[in-house]
């Protein structure tokens, strides 16, 4: 028993202390290295987050070349397919466009009337915002995190806290700026809760990402009289992101309200990022 | 020339699970399936644990330490996370490779599946705990267990090269 008992301090102390023939740090010495590098995490200090930024900046340009190769054959594919939808598509894009011309004079005359009332209560355009349109450099999947890296940071005037659209649509915020690369944290991931509005009804709620495609809606008013199919749009509550940009629709699954996303965060290529700040905001 | 082709072929097998390590790290190719999350694996587990357990000359602790800095960089969570859950899967195959007399690869197999355990579980607590970071659990299980189902199909194919960088060296 002794015998045994030894066998296994020994083996544990060579696995960790020990150094192979080719080895120069033994495994022991580097998680405590990971250890330490992990409590500089906490330290917030300028010569720490220039280094950091550096070395994220360095580490995501090296990313994005070695994803060229599979990036490369990824967009074959994608091309191919294209293709082979290009018909089907058409017919679909021709009966869009006759829904489209309908809708347009119907917007024209809706936005006549809406110049005519601003005129008359005096209200500022809330919705003027500039926006920065930005490259994403690597789409790492993860099953856990939901995150993209962007090809622009510090130096397109970025900051944290500032929202991307992808077209018109709502995608996520601004995490982390570096020099030249910046980190959007997507909607769908679990660590993002985004106040919004759900019309026609005027509710307001805080919507969760689940992970998944879809996001599930918090803190709904009671009684509520939610329908699947309403429109879901930031609220502008926080005072960070501009109220009325669209981010998806309700759908009704299992009891469970969730927002089914107009934007398909796996197919991110260019974004916007509102470099503007809300009016009210400070 | 026969001399410096034999060592270039040699040291161009022998680097082949190190390319596959950081291949994986940096690139936005791993086995993360946004369509069919179900079927997704950590390959990265696989080759730190098969090479750490068959050769540990090949696969450096210095380069799997490097390798987790990098990873934690392009997925964004704190530095230093996937340094440590990398190197705890690796003491797990290093204190295997110390103790068993005669390996296999159902021994192995069986050995993975604490090892998995325990590296997914350091992962989770060091991130929830620590950083307060939202993890998918049920995807996280899910992903370990495709990884340990995976482990001996891949297993057998690392044993091709594994046998062709013996072979080559023994030439």
């Amino acid at each position: 028993m002794v015998t045994s008992r030894d066998d296994f301090s020994i083996a544990i102390r060579s696995a960790f202390l020990k150094k192979g023939i080719k080895q120069k740090f033994s495994l022991l010495a580097l998680i405590i290295t990971s250890i330490i590098l992990l409590s500089l995490e906490a330290i917030n200090s300028k010569s720490l987050n220039f280094v950091r930024s550096a070395v994220k900046d360095v580490v995501y340009r090296t990313s994005f070349v070695a994803s060229v190769p599979s990036n490369s054959i990824t967009s074959v594919f994608t091309k191919v397919q294209n293709y082979f939808e290009v018909y089907e598509q058409y017919e679909i894009a021709k009966s869009k466009l006759q829904q489209l011309e309908n809708q347009k004079n119907q917007i024209n005359y809706l936005k006549v009337e809406n110049d005519k009332l601003k005129k008359v209560i005096d209200d500022t355009d809330v919705y003027n915002y500039e926006s920065v349109t930005t490259k994403v450099l690597v789409d790492k999947k993860s099953p856990f995190l939901k995150s993209v890296i962007l090809n622009k940071g510090f130096n397109s005037g970025f900051k944290k806290g500032m929202p991307v659209l992808d077209g018109p649509y709502f995608v996520g915020r601004i995490t982390e700026v570096n020099y030249l690369s910046s980190r959007t944290l997507l909607i769908s991931d679990l660590n993002s809760k985004i106040p919004v509005l759900i019309e026609p009804m005027g509710y307001r709620a805080i919507m969760t990402g689940n992970g998944e495609k879809l996001a599930l809606l918090e803190f709904l008013p009671k009684n509520h009289q939610l329908e699947a199919g309403s429109l879901v749009y930031t609220s502008g509550t926080d005072g960070i992101f501009f109220p009325g940009i669209p981010i998806g629709r309700v759908e009704l699954t299992e009891k469970k309200f969730y927002i089914k996303f107009f934007s398909d965060l796996s197919q991110l290529y260019f974004v916007n990022v509102i470099t503007s700040k809300p009016i009210g905001s400070e | 020339m026969f001399l410096f082709r034999k060592k270039f072929a040699r040291r161009f097998f022998s680097l082949i699970p190190l390319f596959i390590l950081f291949y994986l790290v940096c690139s936005e190719t791993d086995f993360n399936f946004e369509k069919l999350s179900f079927l997704s694996f950590n390959l990265i587990y696989i080759v730190i644990f098969y090479w750490v357990l068959k050769n540990p000359d090949i696969l450096g602790y210095g380069f799997i330490f490097l390798a987790g800095i990098v990873n934690d960089v392009i997925i964004g969570l704190p530095i230093g996370v996937s340094s440590i859950t990398y190197l705890v899967l690796a003491g797990f195959a290093a204190y295997v490779r110390y103790l068993t007399v005669a390996p296999s690869l159902i021994y192995d197999w069986i050995v993975f599946v604490p090892s998995i355990a325990v590296t997914n579980s350091v992962y989770f607590y060091i991130l929830r705990i620590f950083f307060d970071i939202e993890v998918n659990y049920i995807a996280l299980a899910l992903n370990a267990s495709i990884t340990i189902l995976l482990y001996p199909i891949i297993g057998i194919l690392f044993n091709f090269l594994s046998k062709i960088i013996i072979v080559r060296k023994n030439v």
